[in-house]
Order: C-alpha cells, then structure tokens, then sequence
C-alpha cells in the first residue's frame, strides 16, 4: 500500500476530509463550475476579485478525494494572490501532477499543493486534481460556462 | 429410477479456459469483478475468431468462392445458435447488430418512425441503462411523442401498480431491462409484457445483462423485441442480436441503407432484401459473430441450470460478506438479483476506492453506470460495483471483502 499512501497524503486526506472555504461565498463577484461527466467530479469555485487581486475564494461540490483535497488547498494557496500568479501556479501546478514538464517543479513556490506530486503516476487521476483549477481559470475569466476536464 | 443430480461447475476447470485469469495486476493475482461492463473470453471464443481469419475470412452473401461460401456457412450457423439460444421460431427473426445500443437504437428508429406520432407515448424504467433512455428521448423529440417513466422503490424494484396506470390508449411502445446493470434486480418481464400485450402495446426488453446468467426463451416470454450483447456473454464486442417477432420485423422500414440489405437497385427505385437481411446493411462483423456463435456453444455445454445454480450461491455468499463489512452499504436490496452487488463506502468516494481496489488485484467499476437516474434515486454521486460470472470464486469474494479494510485503512475511517 505504499505507492497508495503516496498519492492519499495525510494532507489530502485532511483536506479532503475537512474541506477549507467550503461553501458559497457570499460576496462573489466570479463563479465558475466544473463538472467531468464521466466521472461526476462536480466543483463549483467562488471568487471576490478585486482589480487584479483574488481578495476571497471558496468552493462547492462533490467528487472523489483528489477532487476535493485539490479544491481545498487551491483556495487556501491563492488566497491573497493576484490573478497572474494563479495562473502562474496553475502552469506550475499542471506540470506538477502531469510530469510533462521537463523541468523539476518549483516546489518552493508550490508550497502546500506540492503535496499532489503523487498524482503524476496515476494519469487517469490528473483529471480529478485539476478540475477546480479549470474552474478557478474560467472563474477569473469571468466565464459563467461550466468547464469540463473531458 | 431417475437419480435427479445437483448440476455442478468445476470452476478450476472454467478458470483455465480463460487464459486473462492467469495473470497478475500490481503484483496480486487478478480478481475480475467488472462482469457486467464486458466478460472474459475462453480459449474457444479467442481461437474461432483466430481461426476464421486465419482460414475463412471471405465477405458474406457475395461470392461464389469457396470461402465466401464457408464464411456465409459461419455466420448464418451463428444465426441458427442464436435462433435456438433465445428459442426464437425463426432464424430470420435474428437481427445481428453491434451490441444491445445499436439493437435499441435500430427499433427506435424503425419502429419509431413507422408506429410512434407526436402525443404518443414511449414508456420505459426509471432503471434503465441511458442507452434504453436516450434512443427513445431522440425519438421523442423527433417525434413530438411522450416519454413516461415506471418508477422503482427503495429496494430498487419497478413498482408495477404505477406501471399499469402509466398504460394507456396512447402508449406505443414499453422498453424496460430484464436485469438492471446497476443494481442488479431481476424485474418481472412476463408481467411487463402481458401487461402491455392486454392493450396491444410492444415490449422490447433489454437483455444485455439476463443472458450472461439465465435461460431466455422469447416465445415463453412472449417478447416482441429482445436485444442482448455478445461481449457481455463471453463473446468478442462487436457483436449483438436483436431478436423481433417477425411479423412485426416484416412491418417496419430499414434502419441503415446498403449493400447486403437490398434485393435490386436502381437510380429509380430500390428493392430491399428479405428478413434479416433488410436489417444489415454493409459488411458485418463476421469474426465476431462467429466468435459469438463460439461463447453459445461455450456457455451451452456448462448448461444455464449449473450457471444459474453457482452464481445464486456465489452472489448470495457476495451480498451477505459485503453487507457486514463496516461502512459498506448496499445500493439496491432487490429481492431477485443477478449478477451484481452495487455498494457504497462511508467516507470514501468510489473512484477512491475503485483505485485501492486495483491496487490489490482486484477489477470493480466505479462510476453512475450508465444509470445516472438511478444514482440521482439513491442520493448518491457514484457507487462501486462489483459484478459477477460463473468463473468468479468465495475466494474472490474474500480478497474484496479483505481489500476493503484496506480502503477504510488508507482513509483512516
């Protein structure tokens, strides 16, 4: 069960298990929804932006334990951070749990999220692991579409 | 004096007739335990399909050649086994098709656009696989007919009293399962059709999960349309049946234009082909369909009285071990079941636990099925389900049971 312990971190049980800004934030200037109909991951991510500053994140929904340890932390990683460096650690982010990246992942500025460095061996569970960042990204778009991973 | 013999499976035996059994995944030894979304193969079914492209393979009804003529000798013999499977009275009233959603989609098409009219209605279960929903919603929506749906109760049963009042001058047609893929109940298809039949209403049933576990016989059921899949009974995908009365099947349109499905044509006018042949345009799968006439003969010389006797012992021992293993919970408690065990873990979404699963060996499906109606009845996103055949074993049954204290250890519930 060792390889299984790697992906299922204590962190990601934590989370998955007491889920950080759980819920609908009630002053939300950006919602998205993502949902991957094959699985039925469903995420939906709140936002209050302000200017180019994400000011208060939260998000609802219901998916396996990378779905929503993944949503959790997200939210408790960006909070405070500007629109560009989210998209900045979603790209760090995304080379993270895929592995395509040829370079190692910047795990300094990760932080917390490094925690899903196991996903990369299980690739029909990236899917899980970004589905609130795809959200996150069409939130801060400010697209009202759900997003889908398929 | 008869001495009357308890049928018995030597499921060693059966087990080395399917050479993917042998193997090992992450290290265990395999426990297959997705059956009802396709079946293993036996050595017989891999070496007809191997055999035939290796010595026949030739295109059917088309030449003069020796292996034309040996080829079309294949695959109408495959015609004639499944005639006598499903005891049809005629060959001509097997339709051979892609699978059960190519045979639902051929009679909602055909029989849809020959008997259904805007305020007619369609009525099916609220247990049906999407591909006994959607087939019909397209219809309904071409059609501007109807679509009315039998509801089921809490232990997963169509409750009939609502199915006789949804029966009306307007119903054109009934499609329900004859087993549930999700859940795994056996539900009352003669009654269902003699319900139906007492207005004059067609009932196509959806048999893709009955025949990999009991006898049918469409005469005693007295089914107009019955439609199973070969893949899910020990035969290759790519080939089903579609059983149809036949003075029904000489009423309807084709369904797909072609080759092998006319008698002549020209720019002006088309003449079609005679029963089934109107019904199969273009080339078949021949190599499956020999493959399937294989898994008839393979699942005939088990015999379905020694399948059937197994497998209620088997899944029995599976629902009882389950239900006492802390946190599970059964979806579905039907009182005739077949085949499957749908089930839920406190705490732990099923593709969490689908995954843990694989990593001990062991193949269950994770996911709606399919039936994303039914998961919505249940209040649940997903369930794991474990599904059974005849060369499933108790000792199988147990590296589940054991696998999922593992689950809840992962998740430290």
């Amino acid at each position: 069960m060792s390889d299984m312990r790697e992906l299922y971190q204590d962190v990601i049980l934590d989370h998955h298990k007491h889920p950080r800004n759980f819920g609908r934030l009630a002053n939300a200037n950006r919602r998205a929804e993502g949902f991957n109909p094959l699985c039925g991951d469903r995420v939906t991510v709140y936002a209050h932006i302000d200017g180019s500053a994400i000011r208060d994140l939260s998000f609802e929904g219901s998916g396996c334990a990378i779905c929503m340890a993944s949503a959790s932390v997200m939210t408790d990683s960006l909070m405070g951070k500007s629109v560009d460096e989210a998209d900045r650690l979603f790209v760090e982010f995304h080379d993270l749990v895929t592995g395509e990246s040829a370079q190692t992942p910047d795990l300094d500025a990760l932080g917390k999220l490094a925690v899903f460095m196991g996903v990369r061996e299980f690739p029909v569970r990236v899917k899980c692991a970004t589905l609130p960042w795809h959200a996150l990204r069409a939130a801060l778009k400010d697209s009202e579409k759900a997003v889908t991973t398929e | 004096m008869t001495r009357i013999t308890k049928p018995a499976l030597d499921v060693v035996s059966i087990r080395s007739d399917f050479p993917i059994l042998e193997q090992e995944v992450h290290g265990k030894p395999l426990v297959y335990l997705d059956n009802a979304a396709t079946s293993q193969k036996p050595r017989p079914v891999i070496d007809a399909i191997s055999r035939f492209y290796a010595n026949t393979n030739a295109n059917v009804h088309r030449g003069v050649h020796t292996l034309s003529v040996r080829s079309t000798e294949l695959y109408e013999g495959a015609r004639e086994k499944s005639r006598a499977f499903v005891n049809a009275a005629e060959a001509a009233e097997i339709v051979f098709v892609r699978g059960t959603t190519e045979a639902i989609n051929l009679v909602a098409n055909s029989f849809g656009a020959a008997r259904v009219r805007a305020g007619d209605e369609v009525v099916i279960s609220a247990m049906e696989h999407h591909s006994n929903i959607v087939p019909w919603q397209m219809l309904c929506q071409r059609s501007g007919a109807k679509l009315r749906v039998i509801p089921i109760d809490r232990h997963g049963e169509i409750k009939l009293d609502e199915y006789r009042k949804l029966l009306n001058e307007r119903t054109r047609i009934v499609a329900v399962s004859h087993v549930s893929n999700s859940l795994g109940t056996v539900n009352p298809v003669d009654e269902i059709i003699s319900l139906a039949h007492e207005r004059g209403v067609p009932v196509l049933i959806d048999g893709a999960q009955a025949v990999p576990h009991f006898r049918v016989d469409v005469r005693a059921l007295d089914a107009d349309f019955y439609a199973f899949s070969g893949h899910k009974m020990f035969g290759p995908t790519g080939a089903g049946v579609l059983y149809a009365r036949k003075s029904l099947l000489e009423s309807l349109p084709p369904y797909q234009g072609g080759g092998d499905m006319i008698a002549s044509v020209t720019f002006e006018k088309t003449t079609y082909n005679v029963l089934p042949h109107r019904f199969e345009a273009g080339t078949p799968d021949i190599a499956a369909v020999v493959g399937l006439g294989a898994a008839i003969d393979y699942v005939h010389a088990l015999g379905y009285d020694a399948i059937e006797s197994y497998e209620n012992e088997l899944v029995a021992y599976a629902v009882d071990a389950l239900s006492r293993v802390p946190g599970v919970t059964l979806v579905g408690t039907p009182t005739h079941r077949v085949g499957v065990v749908s089930f839920t873990v406190e705490g732990v979404h099923p593709h969490d636990a689908g995954m843990i699963l694989d990593h001990e060996g062991i193949a269950i499906r994770a996911g709606h099925h399919c039936t994303q109606p039914v998961m919505d009845f249940f209040e649940v996103p997903a369930t794991n389900r474990a599904s059974f055949a005849f060369y499933n074993t108790r000792a199988e049954v147990d590296r589940l049971v054991a696998a999922l204290a593992k689950v809840r250890e992962v998740f430290g519930s």
